[in-house]
């Protein structure tokens, strides 16, 4: 058992540190592509650099990158979470409602529960894949109808607007510390935190591992079911907060809250590098695809650019993403080959 | 003889028989569930969901995906919308959005087969893309007064059965010939079970596939057509969101996610029940929202229930002893035991292909 282990990891670490290099290549590409995109518009219209329209922007894009985060750690391990728009909406109504019958609650206590109320969600989701032994993409396109029908019910054809809700509450959404509004150092930390888990913690290499292949991961006694429940759990979570987000960012929520994010969410991922089908990608090329995006939304109309093309431009983003990740992943594919056949 | 039986007792015979179940428990209970007027209603709003859902099966027994198909569908309604804003003729209109299907398809297919990249991925950035598209054709506006002799055909009907019935039934013929009765399909269901092997077999993988994806376009600009004329209303965001609803009644007519598993009349089953189950639902007074969560349910149960099944049934033949070997074969592939019929239907179906 630890013979062929030790050969495996040094046979490993040369070609791994290439792979990480052209990965870091590719966020390095989705960057430039952002910068590029901030520089045109600003030259076109200084205004967009403002304080105020880069707040717009940070404060939407905070969160679509927590979302983005989970999404990445579930598509890591070749799992597919479509529910976080749903769980997002019915935890946004939850803590609204919360937030409404006990309006001294401190705001800690609604990021908790938000927590709380989507990990519960995602564990769900998590555990109906790993027990039910059926494909994430099914699973979690049925909670994402059910929990949206839940959603619904609860809420009746009501909702909940700014002034029902506290002062204290609504001013976390647009707040600032040191002049960062709140809302991204909460999405920065997630993005940190996340990121470190996953590239330096055992358990976080193993979910990468998972992703690659399966089988294999469980033959070297990764827990796959367990892991797997995790990251469900994880991504319900941070859905889970992203409606905390959105309830401080919008004030009103009604059961539609987050209808069809999945959507954006998984494209944020793609557009960042974080492969479909698992084992590669980080949650910073995550988090600055939806950045990329959200800037795309707010460019277009500086740009003079009508903003029916925005969806257009998304999907064609997609696409080149996915098609750039194919050719690289070849090209290294056809490098360690070459590596490996002059050993 | 036991192949046939074996059949005809799987999910989607199950599905069937709630369907018939359902409809008769809904006459009974139901007011107005079983009038000629309301079926008629109920095969009109469930053409698009079923149509589309004719190449999806083939598509999702080959092991692939395709959620682009309501923006093909918005796309047709929005170019069809743009044209006939423009003064063409109707004739002309239909053709041109059924080859626009054709090229959507192919542009999926391409990206699919010949970039190698997964369907899944693809048909994501194509839905945004095409969706997107039909926003650039016609932003937020709507296109109506379509010629009345076509509109009031499609929602017309003839001696109580509606028109619409007839295309539906052509296709579903063709459909279920081609994918139960002819090699072709036989191939289609190998190439679900094992892509390589289907290669090694002689089968024409990426070509196949390519084509499905152009046929799979061309029947969703079709709906888009028929969508179009049903509500006299062409509007870029028609069918916003029907590619979740034709993936949820293909997997509960019970066709496997993974491909090599399924048949066309369990997916007929699985879009009229959910349709069934809407209309009798809106007939209750019963919220639209009872149904999304209800649509949810019976997608999990639906791939729920065979898995169980599955396992149920394999335990139960371990503990038989069939010839001493009782306890031996079980170990190697505990993990999968969903995968194990495609396993079961595979050696029956190559054979057949490699003779023709």
């Amino acid at each position: 058992m630890s013979a062929p282990s030790s050969t495996h990891e040094q046979g490993h670490r040369a070609p791994a540190s290439r792979v990480a290099l052209a990965l870091r290549a590719r966020e390095l590409g989705i960057v430039i592509a952002l910068v590029a995109l901030v520089a045109v518009t600003a030259v076109v219209n200084p205004r967009f650099l403002s304080a105020q329209s880069l707040r717009d922007l940070v404060l939407g894009a905070a969160i679509l990158i927590v979302l983005a985060v989970g999404q990445t750690v579930v598509i890591i391990t070749r799992n597919i979470d479509l529910s976080v728009g749903s769980v997002l909406g019915l935890s946004a109504y939850a803590v609204g409602s919360l937030l409404q019958a006990n309006p001294g609650l401190p705001i800690v206590a609604a990021v908790l529960v938000g927590l709380a109320f989507g990990a519960v969600l995602g564990l769900v989701n998590g555990a109906l894949v790993r027990f039910g032994n059926v494909p994430a993409l099914v699973v979690t396109l049925g909670t994402l109808y059910v929990y949206r029908g839940v959603a619904f019910f609860w809420a009746g054809g009501q909702q909940i607007n700014a002034d029902e809700l506290p002062r204290g509450f609504l001013g976390f959404g647009t707040a600032t510390v040191l002049g960062v509004p709140w809302l991204l150092v909460i999405a920065v930390v997630v993005v940190l935190a996340t990121g470190y888990f996953l590239r330096n913690q055992r358990s976080g290499r193993e979910l990468y591992a998972m992703g690659s292949d399966p089988a294999a991961a469980r033959l070297v006694g990764i827990p796959v079911g367990r892991r797997t429940l995790a990251a469900f759990t994880f991504s319900g979570a941070l859905a889970g907060l992203a409606g905390v987000l959105f309830a401080a960012r919008f004030g009103t929520i009604d059961a539609a809250a987050g209808n069809g994010y999945e959507l954006n969410v998984v494209a944020a991922a793609v557009v960042g590098g974080v492969a479909v089908f698992g084992g590669s990608g980080t949650v910073y090329g995550a988090a600055i695809g939806a950045l990329l995006l959200t800037t795309i939304g707010s460019a277009l109309p500086v740009l003079g650019i009508d903003q029916f093309w925005q969806q257009a431009i998304v999907g064609a983003l997609i696409l080149l993403a996915i098609g750039t990740d194919k050719a690289v992943a070849a090209r290294v594919a056809a490098r360690l080959r070459k590596e490996s056949s002059r050993v | 003889m036991s192949d046939l039986l074996k059949r005809f007792t799987g999910w989607d015979v199950a599905v069937i028989a709630v369907l018939v179940l359902f409809v008769v428990v809904a006459s009974a209970t139901v007011d107005n569930f079983a009038s000629a007027r309301n079926l008629s209603f109920l095969v009109l709003d469930l053409a698009p969901v079923l149509l589309i859902a004719l190449p999806m099966t083939l598509i999702i027994v080959t092991g692939e995906i395709d959620l682009s198909v309501a923006s093909t569908l918005g796309l047709s309604s929005a170019v069809m919308g743009a044209l006939w804003d423009g003064g063409m003729s109707i004739e002309l209109i239909v053709v041109v959005c059924l080859v626009l299907g054709a090229v959507l398809g192919a542009v999926n297919g391409l990206f699919v087969t010949v970039f190698g990249l997964p369907s899944l991925a693809v048909t994501i950035g194509t839905l945004a893309l095409y969706r997107g598209l039909a926003l650039v054709v016609l932003g937020d506006a709507a296109v109506a007064q379509f010629p009345g002799t076509w509109t009031g055909w499609v929602i017309g009907g003839n001696a109580g059965i509606p028109n619409i019935v007839w295309p539906l039934l052509l296709l579903l013929v063709v459909f279920g010939v081609v994918l139960h009765a002819t090699p072709f399909g036989r191939s289609l269901f190998v190439m679900g079970a094992n892509k390589e092997a289907a290669r090694f077999g002689g089968i024409r993988v990426a070509r196949t596939t390519f084509w499905l994806y152009v046929v799979c376009g061309v029947v969703s600009a079709l709906a888009g057509i028929l969508w179009t004329l049903r509500y006299s209303s062409a509007r870029a965001d028609n069918g916003s969101g029907l590619e979740l609803a034709v993936v949820a009644a293909v997997l509960l007519g019970g066709v496997s996610i993974f491909g090599g598993r399924g048949t066309l009349w369990g997916v007929l089953g699985g879009v009229t029940l959910l349709a069934a189950l809407q209309n009798a639902l809106r007939l209750a007074d019963v919220s639209n929202e009872a149904l999304t969560v209800v649509t949810g349910l019976l997608l999990i149960i639906s791939v729920l229930a065979p898995n169980a099944v599955g396992a149920i049934r394999s335990a139960a033949s371990r503990r038989r002893p069939p010839g001493g070997a009782a306890t031996s074969p079980a170990p190697p592939d505990p993990p999968a035991p969903a995968s194990s019929p495609p396993v079961q239907s595979d050696p029956s179906s190559s054979p057949a292909v490699r003779s023709s």
